[in-house]
C-alpha cells in the first residue's frame, strides 16, 4: 500500500512539476506537507494572497497522509524529487533530516527576527546556533469551560488553584454537570491535557525545562512531583468510568453540555465551535497565588523548512519570508482557529475563544511541553512513560512520588546531561 | 525392438517447473523475510552503519531493565491470554459444536453461521464495537446490568488494570469462538454412523456417548485446535493495538508480545523505531511459538491414539 501511494505520489509530483513548463518564465515551488485538512486554505487564502504580491512564482501545495508523510517525504528526499519547501515536524524529525542535509540552514534568512527563542526551539541544533525552519503554529494549552454552566451555578472563572478546586467542588455539589471531561483510557490525554497544561506553573516553564536537560533539576524534584500531585486530586471530578472513557468520549461529554470543564488544547476550537450549543470561554492553568506569574504550555507544532537541494532556492527563500511575515500569521490563523502564529507580531483573530487562548501570551510566559526536546530520544522514551505515569497517578495505581521516581530512572539510564 | 531404442528417461523438468512458482513465492514471502529478521537482530545501528554485534541485543533484552521486564511482562500477559482461550474459547467451541451437531436441533445452520460470523469480522470493527459496548457512558452493557439490577457489578473494565486483559481476551474469544466449533462439528459429523449406534446398542447414549465415543474420536481435532490458538495468540496484536492503542494500558497491562514488538520496531510518537532491537523481540517470539509447537509435535500428537475406520 505504502508503495502504491508513493508511486501516486512521485507521480503527482512529477506531473506538477511538469505542469511548471508550462509558464516558463514562472518558478514552480512545491510545498510537502502532512495537512491534507489545510489545502482549500492554502488554495483559496494563502497562496493567491503570495502570488499577487511575488509576480513570477507560483505554488502548488501538495500534501500526503499525515501517518505516510515522514516515510515519503524520506524516499523523495533521497530520490530528489521533494519539493523545494518542507513542512516542518517539531524536533527530533526535523533534526534528523537538517543532519543528513536535506533541510537548508535558515538562520539569516529576513523575517527570523519575528520569532521568540522559545518559538524556533523546535527547528534549532541543541546548541541553538542554527536554525532550519520558519515556525508556523502552535498549540496553546487551558482548560474550556461551559460559560451557560458556569453562570447558573453562579461561578467566577478560577485564576488560583483553591478557587479551581471550590469551581470543581461547587459543581459536583450541585450534580448536574460533571465537573471535568478526561479520560485515562487514551493515556495521551493525562499527559498532555494534564500533566503538560498545570505543570509549567509548577516548574516556571523554560526555566524549568531548561534546567531538567541541563541535569540541574530532576524529575523527582518538588516542582516535577507537584503537578502530579494536583492530577491526583482530579480523580473524584472526573465522570463514572473515567477510566475507560477515549479522547473522543470526553470531547463528546463536554460538547454535548454534560460536562463543564475540559482540559483542553486549543486545537480543539474549530470543532468545538461547530458542536457546542452553549457559550464557551477559556482559563488558563490556575496558579497558586492570585498575582503569581502564569506559565503556559504553548507548544510548537508545525514550521516550513528548505529543501536544501532545491533548484529554485531564492524564489523559496522570498516564500519563506513571507511565511515568517505578519500578513501571513494574519491568514493562517483566522483560518484555522487554534493553532496561533508564532510571530511575536499581534495577530488580528475574529474568533472569541481562540483571541481568549492567545491573549494569554501577553500575561503569561510561555514554554513548549517538557519532554519534547532531547528528552525522548532514547529508551525508556521519555514522553511515552509520562503518558502511563500520568494515567497510573490519576487513576490511583502510581503515588506522584512513585511516578516521578520511575520517570527520572528511565531517563537516568540513558541520559546524561553535557556538564 | 522399440524398447531397445527408447531413449534414456529424459529429466523430469516438469517437477521443477510445477513446483517453482510455490517454492519461489513461499521463499521470497516467508523464508527470507524470517531469514532477514534473524539477521536483522544480530545487527545493530551504530552512527547509522550497520553492525554485527553477535547476542548483544539479546543480551539488552534480558540483561538491562528497560527491555527485560516489558519483555517479561509481555510474556506473562500473552501467557493469560493464551489461557484464557484454552479454557474458555475451546471448551465452549466444543460444546457448541456437540450441541450443533445433535440431530433434534432446529435452525442449526442459522446458529452455526451467526456464531461463526464474528471470526470474518475486522479486528477494527470489533474493537471499536466493544469499547461502545463497554463504554461506562454510551455503552450498553452498563444499561443491560442495570435493567437486570446487576448495575453495580459494572466496572470499566477496559480501564482497570486488573480487568483489561481478560476482558481483552473475552472478546477475543468471542470473536473467534466459530473456529474452534466448526473444527469439531466437521470432526464430529465424520464419526461413522456404526459407531454410533454400536455404542447405543451397548447402552451408551446421551452424555456418557459424547464422553466415551464422541470426544476420543475428536481429541486429534482439540490437539491442532489447541496448536492453533496457542500460535494465533503469541502473535496476536491487532485486537490490543485497536482497542488499547499501542502502549496498551492501562500501565501496560494489556501489554502482549506483538505490541510490544511493535512498539520497539515501529517507535510509537516521540519513541524512534529500533529495527534491530524488534527484530530481536521476533525472534523471540518466533523460538517461543517454535517451541511449543514442537513440544506439541512430539511430545502430545505422537501419545495421541488415533481410530482408523
Amino acid at each position: 500500500m505504502t508503495t502504491k501511494l508513493l508511486t501516486a505520489l512521485l507521480l503527482g509530483t512529477s506531473i506538477l512539476g511538469s505542469a511548471g513548463v508550462a509558464y516558463a518564465a514562472d518558478v514552480t515551488l512545491n510545498i510537502e506537507s502532512w495537512r491534507g485538512d489545510d489545502l482549500a486554505i492554502w488554495k483559496d487564502k494563502l497562496i493567491p494572497a503570495f502570488e499577487a504580491k511575488n509576480p513570477g512564482i507560483k505554488v502548488v501545495f501538495a500534501p500526503s497522509a499525515p501517518t505516510e508523510y515522514d516515510a515519503a517525504l524520506g524516499a523523495k528526499l533521497a530520490a530528489g524529487s521533494a519539493g523545494d519547501l518542507i513542512t516542518c515536524r517539531p524536533f527530533d524529525k526535523s533534526l534528523e533530516l537538517f543532519k543528513k542535509g536535506n533541510l537548508a540552514d535558515l538562520s539569516a534568512l529576513p523575517g527570523m527576527e519575528n520569532f521568540s527563542p522559545v518559538a524556533k526551539s523546535a527547528w534549532q541544533t541543541d546548541d541553538g546556533k542554527a536554525s532550519f525552519c520558519v515556525p508556523m503554529a502552535s498549540v496553546i494549552h487551558g482548560f474550556i469551560y461551559n460559560k451557560d454552566a458556569f453562570d447558573k451555578l453562579g461561578i467566577k472563572v478560577p485564576e488560583t488553584r483553591d478557587e479551581f478546586f471550590a469551581a470543581l467542588d461547587k459543581i459536583k455539589a450541585d450534580g448536574t454537570y460533571i465537573p471535568m471531561a478526561m479520560g485515562t483510557k487514551d493515556l495521551w490525554e493525562a499527559a498532555t491535557m494534564g500533566y503538560q497544561n498545570i505543570g509549567p506553573n509548577y516548574w516556571k516553564g523554560e526555566d524549568g525545562r531548561a534546567a531538567l536537560i541541563k541535569g540541574e533539576q530532576k524529575l523527582t524534584d518538588k516542582d516535577w512531583v507537584a503537578p502530579y500531585e494536583e492530577l491526583a486530586k482530579w480523580k473524584p471530578y472526573l465522570g463514572d468510568g473515567f477510566e475507560a472513557q477515549t479522547y473522543p468520549d470526553s470531547q463528546n461529554l463536554f460538547t454535548l453540555g454534560r460536562a463543564a470543564i475540559y482540559p483542553a488544547g486549543s486545537w480543539e476550537i474549530g470543532l468545538f465551535n461547530t458542536q457546542a450549543q452553549f457559550k464557551m470561554g477559556a482559563f488558563p492553568p490556575p496558579v497558586e497565588k492570585a498575582g503569581d506569574t502564569c506559565y503556559i504550555s504553548d507548544h510548537t507544532d508545525i514550521g516550513m523548512g528548505l529543501n536544501a537541494a532545491s533548484k529554485n532556492a531564492d524564489p523559496a527563500k522570498t516564500f519563506l519570508s513571507w511565511v515568517a511575515s505578519p500578513d501571513f500569521a494574519t491568514i493562517y490563523a483566522n483560518a484555522l482557529p487554534g493553532f496561533f502564529s508564532l510571530n511575536s507580531a499581534p495577530v488580528k483573530m475574529a474568533d472569541p475563544l481562540a483571541q481568549e487562548f492567545v491573549s494569554w501570551r501577553a500575561k503569561c510566559k510561555p514554554t513548549i511541553r517538557s519532554t519534547y526536546q532531547i528528552l525522548s530520544r532514547g529508551t525508556p522514551n521519555l514522553e511515552n512513560e509520562t503518558w502511563v505515569e500520568s494515567a497510573n497517578v490519576i487513576n490511583g495505581t502510581d503515588t506522584p512520588e512513585a511516578a516521578a521516581k520511575k520517570l527520572q530512572t528511565g531517563l537516568d539510564s540513558w541520559y546524561k546531561p553535557a556538564k | 525392438m522399440a524398447a531397445d531404442i527408447r531413449p534414456k528417461r529424459p529429466f523430469r523438468w516438469h517437477i521443477g517447473i510445477f513446483l517453482a512458482p510455490a517454492v519461489l513465492v513461499y521463499s521470497a514471502i516467508m523464508i527470507l523475510p524470517l531469514a532477514g529478521t534473524l539477521q536483522l537482530s544480530l545487527f545493530r545501528n551504530i552512527e547509522q552503519h550497520q553492525v554485527f554485534v553477535g547476542l548483544q541485543n539479546f543480551r539488552t533484552l534480558f540483561g538491562d531493565p528497560n527491555w527485560s521486564v516489558g519483555f517479561w511482562n509481555a510474556l506473562r500477559n500473552n501467557t493469560w491470554f493464551f489461557i484464557i482461550h484454552m479454557i474458555v474459547q475451546n471448551p465452549i467451541g466444543v460444546m457448541l459444536a456437540a450441541l450443533l451437531s445433535s440431530p433434534r436441533l432446529r435452525f442449526a445452520a442459522f446458529y452455526r453461521t451467526a456464531i461463526f460470523v464474528p471470526t470474518i469480522l475486522s479486528f477494527v470493527i470489533v474493537g471499536f464495537a466493544w469499547k461502545l459496548i463497554l463504554s461506562p457512558l454510551w455503552g450498553v452493557a452498563p444499561h443491560l446490568m442495570d435493567l437486570v439490577g446487576l448495575k453495580s457489578l459494572f466496572t470499566p473494565w477496559l480501564g482497570k488494570e486488573q480487568y483489561a486483559l481478560t476482558a481483552l481476551s473475552l472478546i477475543s474469544v468471542w470473536q473467534f469462538v466459530g473456529i474452534p466449533m466448526m473444527l469439531i462439528y466437521a470432526a464430529l459429523l465424520s464419526i461413522p454412523e456404526e459407531v454410533i449406534e454400536a455404542a447405543e446398542c451397548d447402552g451408551i447414549t446421551g452424555l456418557s456417548q459424547f464422553w466415551k465415543i464422541k470426544l476420543p474420536l475428536i481429541l486429534p481435532s482439540i490437539g491442532i485446535i489447541s496448536i492453533l490458538t496457542f500460535v494465533g495468540n503469541f502473535n496476536a496484536f491487532d485486537l490490543i493495538y485497536t482497542a488499547q492503542g499501542a502502549l496498551a494500558g492501562p500501565n501496560y497491562s494489556t501489554d502482549i508480545l506483538g505490541t510490544f514488538l511493535y512498539r520497539a520496531f515501529f517507535g510509537f510518537q516521540l519513541q524512534t523505531g529500533d529495527p534491530n532491537m524488534g527484530a530481536a523481540i521476533a525472534t523471540m517470539m518466533f523460538l517461543i511459538i517454535l517451541g511449543g509447537v514442537c513440544v506439541y509435535l512430539f511430545l502430545v500428537q505422537t501419545r495421541l491414539r488415533r481410530y482408523q475406520f
